[in-house]
């Protein structure tokens, strides 16, 4: 965990993330012109939500397996990462939304309803709360071993929720979000259907942004193990 | 005389057409001519603000557990 290779490598690809985000040729699509820059961001935010949602899920399997408290404690950071960089996506979605989905010619509050039938916020704002819940979870039960053992199983539940609730069902609707019914493409996923230019600097972000939230969530454990091991030294 | 007008105005009018994708009005004139660097620097101060409170508490933590296996030891 003191290892820095990968630390280094997280602060080189953000900074390329920033420079080409900003600087590179981008498609000129309208509706969205200069926003569409947004994809190393807002886009990133989510995808790095995914995996540190996906490490927790595996650490808590992993408890299940073992019963050693220690993977316990990655499963709830990680999770805890996971959930601060879900409310960033969601944040920048509402900004990004705000300039591009808002009609022109009414006043930005009148979008608003239309914006909120959005199926994708909607899926994801159901996923971050059921995450939310199991912190709420967590901090309800004393003994340290149930905690552990509830909390895991729950995770497990929580990630697999993520599925249907931000990816599947919000494809099968009407949606703004490319990919909604009546509209074509997966940009995020499908990597042909996104244009080069952009993809040289979409995939570095992602793994960018990822290795911060790691790097974050490893400097948490690091305090729980520490605090930890006062608590048994007293 | 009123075919010729007809067929100016037309041709004029076409031109039209080429607002639809050639221009998706970027952000070309203004940020091309040197304001997108101070974006690019803005942004870039911002991270590097957060890397190195980053790299303060990474090493903090970094001294306590050296302090606490070493204490451990005694």
């Amino acid at each position: 965990m003191n290892k820095w290779w990968w630390k280094i490598l997280a602060i080189v690809l953000l900074v390329y993330t920033i420079i080409a985000g900003f600087l590179s040729s981008v498609p000129r699509v309208s509706v969205l012109n200069e926003t569409i820059r947004n994809l190393y961001f807002h886009v990133c935010m989510w995808f790095s939500m995914m995996i540190l949602f996906t490490v927790s899920v595996i650490h808590a399997i992993k408890y299940l397996r073992s019963t050693n408290l220690r993977s316990d404690i990655l499963s709830r950071q990680y999770a805890v990462v996971g959930i601060v960089f879900g409310l960033l996506g969601y944040i920048t979605g509402a900004i990004w939304a705000s300039y591009t989905w808002v009609d022109p010619n009414k006043s930005a509050f009148e979008s608003f309803g239309a914006i909120a039938r959005e199926p994708k916020l909607i899926g994801a704002a159901i996923a971050l709360l059921i995450y939310f819940a199991y912190l709420v979870l967590r901090d309800s039960i004393q003994d340290i071993d149930k905690k552990a053992r509830i909390s895991s199983v729950y995770n497990i539940f929580a990630f697999a929720f993520l599925f249907p609730s931000i990816w599947i069902i919000p494809r099968l609707l009407p949606s703004l979000h490319p990919g909604g019914e009546g509209s074509d493409g997966n940009p995020g996923l499908n990597y042909k259907e996104l244009a080069p230019n952009m993809r040289i600097v979409f995939y570095p972000a992602i793994i960018g942004w990822t290795l911060l939230g790691v790097w974050i969530a490893t400097l948490k454990v690091r305090l729980s193990f520490l605090k930890e091991k006062t608590l048994l030294n007293r | 005389m009123k075919k010729i007008q007809l067929t100016i105005l037309f041709v004029f009018l076409s031109i039209l057409s080429f607002a639809q994708e050639r221009g998706a009005e970027m952000a070309d004139i203004m940020r091309k001519e040197g304001k997108i660097y101070v974006v690019v620097a803005v942004i870039l101060t911002i991270l590097a603000g957060i890397i190195f409170y980053l790299i303060r508490l990474d090493n903090k933590i970094s001294r306590l557990e050296k302090e606490n296996s070493q204490s451990k030891n005694l």
